[in-house]
């Protein structure tokens, strides 16, 4: 009997699922799946990115000469790189607080529970489904400096027409036009759900001290989804940072670059001109913008934010 | 009175919201002189511009392109993200927190940042015009891994202690109990999964050369490029042609994502 006990428990040490040898074991063949595919997609081309930066490369990604910070100092000699950082910025001040009050607006608008909101949650989240490509197209067809339906109105009120896309006075506000409306569904949707997910008994307590709809609305939804608002913030900038496809349809970049905001800025130098060297420092600059504008966002969003 | 101001802005802001794509089926259902005399509404609803926008590119070819790739990408982030998520919540192992706050670094590197080494990659792995070149880099998404990680946690520890005392492995654990009892954010990631990748265009535009796995996206561009300067009814129609099955998809599972996306949100 004693030996057997032995045997059993020797048998169990050796094949304990839990000890801790195993488990780590186990952790990551879950985890071999993820970590495989951020690394060779993820982690490995931002190093290999830092590294071509200090390198000529050719377009075939044959690495040649060691330039060291040449092509970084070269960047902010360029007038051409200063003005498409000049771009991306106000393109990003334009477009983030325009299309959070928007959505903002919306969401508290979309939150009453009326018969029939459902229709309408479903029309305002509506532009999470239109792609890059296909919001810019119809923009393109609305911009038409002759077809188009803006230059239309504003013919019938007998106001000149505006050169949308083609002039670099308008440009930039007509692509960041085209971006905050495609921007406004995700937006919508996740202060809609913050919204939504606000305590209840706030607003009857607030009713019971007879707080009318904006009293509610300024001392007790909008600091209850601070949370919500500063996470839309971030994609919001994030995702203004790498506008690409409108760029690509509406204006191409132009005129006179006033459109060439960063990530077609690394496109066209990496992939219409072949310099892959430069383009990657271009592309260290994008990632060192986001490092930063993220950072500060969480320093000051932790001391101002309100969570639950 | 409140009711009805509310409503009347409801109504004012989705038309407002609406109208481009409003104004994109308009005049999908034009005439050309329609379109050249500036109306709003067509006079007769024509079905002509489809036609021939499904004749002049090869349409259907790119939306089943479209349709695959969004596919297997949905079915890769399922598979890959629930397995991280798991191991993150089922699998008490030692460095899970290292790797996991090496999981929520990531969010921090825009991926536009990474595109020159992948493209890279890519071609010197001969995957330029297929499949596996469009979605593989997509299969591994962090916010997929938090997203599931969220839902996991809130699966009681007692269902996993009394599985593993019937002797109920991990992984059946996970095919048999994690996976069914988080079926809303597998549904908010698989359409989150399917909408971004249909809706793609700058990675399919560096990874394809000929038509082979062109996405409608890219053929979208290439149809402007040719017809934009004489039918904008037949734009417009191939727009409207890319449009619905996100749309559809978008009203289907609106609930699924607002949940999903929420959850992201408060936990940030």
């Amino acid at each position: 009997m004693a030996t057997n006990a032995n045997v059993k428990k020797g048998r169990k040490q050796r094949r304990n699922p839990n000890s801790a040898g195993r488990l780590f074991g186990t952790g990551m063949l879950y985890l071999l799946p993820s970590l495989v595919l951020l690394g060779v997609f993820l982690f490995y081309p931002m190093f290999r990115t830092l590294y071509f930066s200090f390198f000529d490369v050719t377009g075939g990604g044959v690495v040649q000469d060691f330039v060291g910070t040449e092509h970084y100092s070269s960047l902010f000699e360029s007038s051409e790189f200063r003005k498409s950082l000049k771009s991306t910025f106000i393109f990003v001040l334009i477009t983030v607080p325009t299309e959070i009050i928007i959505a903002l607006f919306l969401a508290v608008l979309a939150s009453e529970k009326l018969r029939g909101i459902g229709f309408f949650r479903m029309i305002f989240a509506s532009t999470l489904g239109v792609s890059a490509a296909a919001g810019a197209t119809i923009f393109l067809f609305i911009f038409h400096p002759s077809l188009g339906v803006l230059n239309n109105m504003l013919g019938f009120l007998g106001i000149d027409a505006i050169q949308w896309l083609t002039s670099s006075k308008w440009a930039l506000v007509s692509v960041a036009m085209t971006t905050v409306w495609m921007h406004i569904g995700i937006n919508f949707i996740i202060l809609l759900g913050g919204i939504q997910n606000v305590d209840h008994e706030l607003y009857e307590s607030a009713d019971i001290d007879g707080a009318g709809y904006f009293t509610k609305l300024f001392k007790i939804t909008i600091p209850m989804i601070s949370p919500v608002l500063f996470f839309v913030t971030i994609i919001a900038i994030i995702g203004s940072f790498q506008t690409f496809g409108q760029i690509d349809i509406l204006t191409g970049g132009g005129p006179a670059g006033s459109t060439n905001i960063i990530v077609y800025s690394i496109f066209q130098e990496a992939f219409r001109f072949g310099n892959f060297g430069f383009a990657s420092a271009q592309a260290i600059v994008l990632f060192l913008i986001i490092l930063v504008v993220t950072t500060i966002q969480y320093i000051v969003g932790e001391r101002k934010v309100h969570y639950q | 009175m409140r009711k009805v101001i509310t409503y009347i802005l409801l109504i004012l802001s989705a038309l407002v919201l609406f109208f481009p794509i409003l104004y994109a089926l308009s005049a999908s259902f034009m005439q050309p002189q329609e379109i050249y005399a500036g109306k709003f509404l067509p006079e007769d609803v024509s079905l002509d511009a489809y036609k021939t926008a499904f004749e002049r590119i090869p349409l259907l070819h790119y939306l089943n392109v479209s349709f695959w790739m969004s596919f297997f990408v949905m079915i890769g982030q399922l598979i890959v993200c629930s397995l991280a998520a798991y191991a993150f919540v089922f699998i008490p192992f030692k460095g899970r927190n290292v790797i996991f706050f090496s999981f929520l670094a990531t969010m921090l590197i825009p991926w536009e940042a990474t595109i020159i080494p992948n493209y890279l990659t890519v071609l010197n792995l001969g995957w330029v015009d297929t499949y596996m070149g469009l979605t593989f880099p997509f299969f591994a998404l962090p916010f997929g891994v938090f997203l599931l990680r969220q839902h996991f946690m809130t699966i009681p520890a007692s269902i996993w202690e009394s599985a593993q005392m019937d002797g109920c492995s991990r992984f059946r654990f996970y095919l048999q109990f994690a996976l069914p009892l988080s079926k809303s954010s597998l549904s908010a990631l698989a359409i989150y999964g399917f909408l971004t990748t249909w809706n793609k265009y700058l990675w399919p535009l560096l990874v394809t050369n000929d038509d082979t796995v062109r996405t409608v996206q890219i053929g979208l561009k290439m149809l402007i490029a040719n017809e934009s300067s004489s039918s904008w009814n037949l734009v417009m129609a191939a727009v409207i042609t890319i449009l619905i099955p996100t749309l559809l998809l978008l009203f289907v599972g609106m609930k699924y994502i607002k949940e999903g996306l929420t959850a992201g949100a408060v936990k940030g």
